[in-house]
C-alpha cells in the first residue's frame, strides 16, 4: 500500500469513524447532563420557535454592536466563507462527495478556486495575527484554538500548493492533502472546532430560553 | 487574614454596621475585609466550589461551556471592559475556572482531560483572584449575552459560577453580610416587619392614602425593596395612590414586603429559595391573584422567572413589574395621567428590559406620560447597564471601578439633551445617586412610578 493508497483507504475511514464517534460521544455527552425544568409562567412560547429564531438571528450583528466589531466579525464571516467556497465548490471535492453520498452540484472554476483559497489563507494569517496580539485574545486563548487553526488551514495550505508541485510527485501531495483533512476530522469532536454543530445547540438553547421570557434575543 | 465567626458558624466578621445615610446602601466600608468565610481550609473551600459548580453542570451549562469558540467578542459588550480597556474583564474570562471545572469534571470529555492531564485543577489562588472577575466586575447585566456568536449566556454562567463561590466563603465581605442580614433578619439594610409599619403609616399620613396594611385577603400583593422604604419611601406612598385609583383590592404585607433577593445575588441558591417563599407564602396566604413588583430589577428576575423555580412548581399567582403594571392600567384607560412639560428620558434596569422582557412596558407609560419622550442612543435592550447591579453596588473595593463604568451611562443619558432621567429600579436610582455625587453630575435618577403618582388624573387620584 504506498501512500496515497494509505490516505484514502484507512486513515480517511478511521478519522470518519472518529469523527463520527467524538461528535456523538461530545454531543450526547452534553444532553445527558439534562436540563432543569421551568415553572416560570411563559409570555411566549419559546421552545423550538424561540430556538430557531436564535439559530438564524446571531447569524448578524446587532446595530449597537458594530462599531466595536466590525473587523473581527468581517474576518470571521471572510473565513467560514472562504472554507465553504474552497471545500464544496472545487470541482475534484464535488467528484469526491459524490462518490461518498451520490450527490452533484456545480462547482467553479479552478482559478477563482484558487483565488478563493489564496484569500482565505491570507483571512486565516490575519486572524492568527489578532489572536496573538489583541490583548483579550491573548488572554484568552489556549492550545485548542492554536491548534484547531493549525488543523483547519492545513488542507487549505496543502491542497492550494498541489498545482505548484514544487517537483514532488502528485500522489504524494494528494495524500498529504488527505491525511491533513484526516487530521482536522480526528481534532474536530476534541476542541472548539467542534463548533459546527454546538453553534446550533448553544444558540437554540438561549433562544428557547429568552425568547419564552420575551428579552431580547 | 484571620476569619472571624460566630457559634451560628454566619458570620465572618466581627460586626455588621449599615449605612443607610449615604447615597448609596451597603455596610459602613470595613476597616478590616473579610472576603473568605467560615473557617474552611484552602483544599476545603476548592472541594466546595467544585462541588457547587457541578450542580450547575447541566444541559444548558454544558452547551455553553462546550461551544466558545474564545473569540472575545463579549469583551466588547461588556461595560468593565470597553470603560478600561483591560482584558481580565472580558466576560467569557470571568468564568475560566467554571469553564476549566466543567471540562475537567463534567463534560463529555472530562476524562479525557484528566487523563491526559490537560486540565489542571482549579486552586484556591484562582479561585481568590477570580472573586473580583465574578463579583465586583459583573452587573449581571447580559450584555454580553446578546453579542456572542454562539448564543452563551454568559449572564447566567456567570450566576451558577456564583452558586460555588458563596459555598467556598469566598464572596465579598459586604455582599455576604448584606446577604446573611436578609436571610436572617428579613432585609438586607435592617428593615424590620415594625419599621416598615412604621414607615407605611409615615407615608400615609404624609400622601394621605390608605395603606392598607396587613389585609388578611387581598387579590394583588404589593411588595417592596429595603432600598426604598430606607432612601425612597415616597415610592411607597405612589404605589398605594395608583393601585387605590384603580380600585384593588390590594394589601402591603409586613410578613412578607422584601423584593429584593440578595441569595440571588450573592449565590446561595438556599438562601434564595427561602427569601422568595417569604414572598410566595404571604401572597398564598392572604389568596393573591397578582404579585405586585416595585421598581427593582433583580426582583423582577428572581421572582417573575426564578420563583416558581424556587417553589418547585408554577406559582398560583401572576408576578408583574410596577412598569408592566402601570403600563396595563394606561393601555387599558383605567388609570389617567395628565402630561408632564418636559423631555424625558429612561435608563432601562437589565433585569426588568433586556433580561425580563419588560422593555416595552415603561415606554408605553411615558406616551402616556410625556410629550417628548427621548429614547437614549443604543437604549432600550441594549442600553448600558448603570453599573450597580449584581450586587456591586454594595462592595466598597469596587467604587473605583464602577464610577469608571459609569461614564458610559453619562454619556448615554447626555447624549439626549432631556430634562428629565427616570428609571424604574430603585438600586439603579442609587448607584445614579452616588455617581451623581461623585462627577456633581446633572442629572438625578426619577422614579418612573413616581412621576405617575404625581401625575394621576383627579377623577381617579
Amino acid at each position: 500500500m504506498d501512500l496515497l493508497e494509505f490516505a484514502r483507504g484507512p486513515a480517511l475511514q478511521v478519522a470518519i469513524y472518529i469523527f463520527i464517534a467524538g461528535s456523538l460521544w461530545r454531543v450526547l455527552g452534553v444532553l445527558w447532563l439534562q436540563k432543569k425544568p421551568d415553572h416560570s409562567a411563559a409570555r411566549h412560547s419559546g421552545g423550538i420557535g424561540g430556538a430557531l429564531k436564535v439559530i438564524w438571528s446571531r447569524g448578524f450583528t446587532a446595530p449597537a454592536f458594530k462599531s466595536r466589531t466590525m473587523y473581527p466579525k468581517t474576518l470571521g464571516y471572510a473565513l467560514h466563507i472562504g472554507l465553504f467556497i474552497t471545500v464544496f465548490f472545487f470541482i475534484p471535492h464535488i467528484v469526491f462527495f459524490k462518490g461518498l453520498f451520490g450527490l452533484n452540484w456545480p462547482g467553479l472554476p479552478n482559478n477563482v478556486i484558487y483565488f478563493v483559497g489564496v484569500v482565505t489563507v491570507a483571512i486565516g494569517i490575519a486572524v492568527l495575527i489578532r489572536r496573538m496580539t489583541h490583548p483579550v485574545m491573548k488572554l484568552i486563548s489556549n492550545f485548542d484554538d492554536y491548534f484547531s487553526w493549525f488543523v483547519t488551514l492545513l488542507p487549505l495550505a496543502t491542497g492550494l500548493i498541489m498545482p505548484i508541485r514544487f517537483g514532488i510527485r502528485y500522489e504524494t501531495l494528494l495524500a498529504v492533502h488527505i491525511l491533513s483533512v484526516a487530521l482536522l476530522l480526528i481534532w474536530l469532536p476534541f476542541g472548539k472546532l467542534a463548533h459546527t454543530y454546538f453553534v446550533f445547540i448553544s444558540r437554540g438553547t438561549t433562544g428557547s430560553i429568552l425568547v419564552r421570557r420575551g428579552a431580547k434575543t | 487574614m484571620t476569619d472571624h465567626k460566630d457559634d451560628t458558624g454566619h458570620h465572618a466578621y466581627a460586626e455588621v454596621e449599615l449605612d443607610i445615610e449615604s447615597e448609596r446602601l451597603s455596610i459602613k466600608k470595613p476597616d478590616v475585609r473579610f472576603d473568605r468565610q467560615g473557617d474552611l481550609s484552602d483544599e476545603e473551600r476548592v472541594t466546595k466550589a467544585m462541588a457547587h459548580f457541578a450542580k450547575d453542570f447541566g444541559t444548558t451549562a454544558a452547551a455553553y461551556l462546550d461551544a466558545c469558540v474564545h473569540c472575545g467578542m463579549c469583551a466588547e459588550a461588556c461595560h468593565y471592559y470597553v470603560a478600561t480597556g483591560d482584558p481580565q474583564y472580558t466576560p467569557i474570562w470571568k468564568l475560566e475556572p467554571f469553564k476549566q471545572a466543567y471540562k475537567r469534571e463534567a463534560g463529555p470529555l472530562a476524562p479525557l482531560y484528566r487523563l491526559l492531564g490537560l486540565k489542571k485543577k482549579v486552586t484556591i489562588e484562582q479561585l481568590e483572584e477570580w472573586q473580583h472577575l465574578l463579583y465586583d466586575s459583573c452587573t449581571v447585566c447580559g450584555r454580553c449575552s446578546l453579542i456572542c456568536p454562539m448564543g452563551i449566556d454568559i449572564a447566567a454562567l456567570v450566576g451558577m459560577a456564583r452558586h460555588g463561590m458563596f459555598k467556598a466563603g469566598l464572596i465579598p465581605h459586604e455582599l455576604h453580610a448584606v446577604a446573611t442580614k436578609a436571610e436572617e433578619d428579613g432585609s438586607p439594610l435592617g428593615v424590620t416587619p415594625q419599621l416598615f409599619q412604621d414607615r407605611l403609616e409615615w407615608m400615609e399620613d404624609e400622601h394621605e392614602v390608605d395603606m392598607n396594611i396587613d389585609k388578611e385577603q387581598a387579590d394583588v400583593l404589593a411588595v417592596i425593596s429595603s432600598i426604598e422604604i430606607q432612601k425612597y419611601p415616597d415610592s411607597m406612598g405612589a404605589t398605594a395612590k395608583v393601585l387605590n385609583a384603580m380600585g384593588e383590592n390590594w394589601t402591603f404585607r409586613t410578613d412578607g414586603f422584601e423584593a429584593t433577593n440578595f441569595g440571588l445575588l450573592s449565590g446561595n441558591a438556599d438562601w434564595q429559595k427561602d427569601i422568595s417563599m417569604r414572598v410566595i407564602d404571604a401572597a398564598i396566604k392572604v389568596g393573591a391573584k397578582t404579585v405586585l413588583l416595585p421598581e427593582c430589577g433583580h426582583a423582577y428576575m428572581a421572582l417573575r422567572w426564578m420563583g416558581g423555580n424556587m417553589y418547585g412548581k408554577p406559582l398560583p399567582f401572576k408576578v408583574l413589574h410596577i412598569s408592566e403594571y402601570l403600563a396595563d392600567a394606561l393601555n387599558s384607560g383605567k388609570l389617567k395621567v395628565k402630561k408632564v412639560e418636559k423631555s424625558v428620558t429612561f435608563h432601562d434596569p437589565c433585569q426588568v428590559s433586556r433580561r425580563g422582557g419588560a422593555t416595552q412596558a415603561p415606554r408605553d407609560v411615558l406616551k402616556h406620560l410625556c410629550s417628548d419622550y427621548r429614547e437614549m442612543p443604543g437604549g432600550g435592550d441594549y442600553n448600558w447597564c448603570c453599573g450597580g447591579g449584581g450586587g456591586v453596588v454594595t462592595i466598597h473595593r469596587a467604587d473605583e471601578l464602577r464610577y469608571k463604568v459609569f461614564k458610559l451611562k453619562m454619556e448615554q443619558v447626555e447624549a439626549t439633551e432631556a430634562d428629565t432621567l427616570l428609571s424604574s429600579c430603585a438600586n439603579c436610582r442609587q448607584n445614579f445617586d452616588d455617581c451623581q455625587s461623585h462627577y456633581d453630575w446633572k442629572y438625578t435618577a426619577d422614579s418612573l412610578l413616581e412621576l405617575v403618582a404625581e401625575n394621576l388624573e383627579e377623577a381617579n387620584a
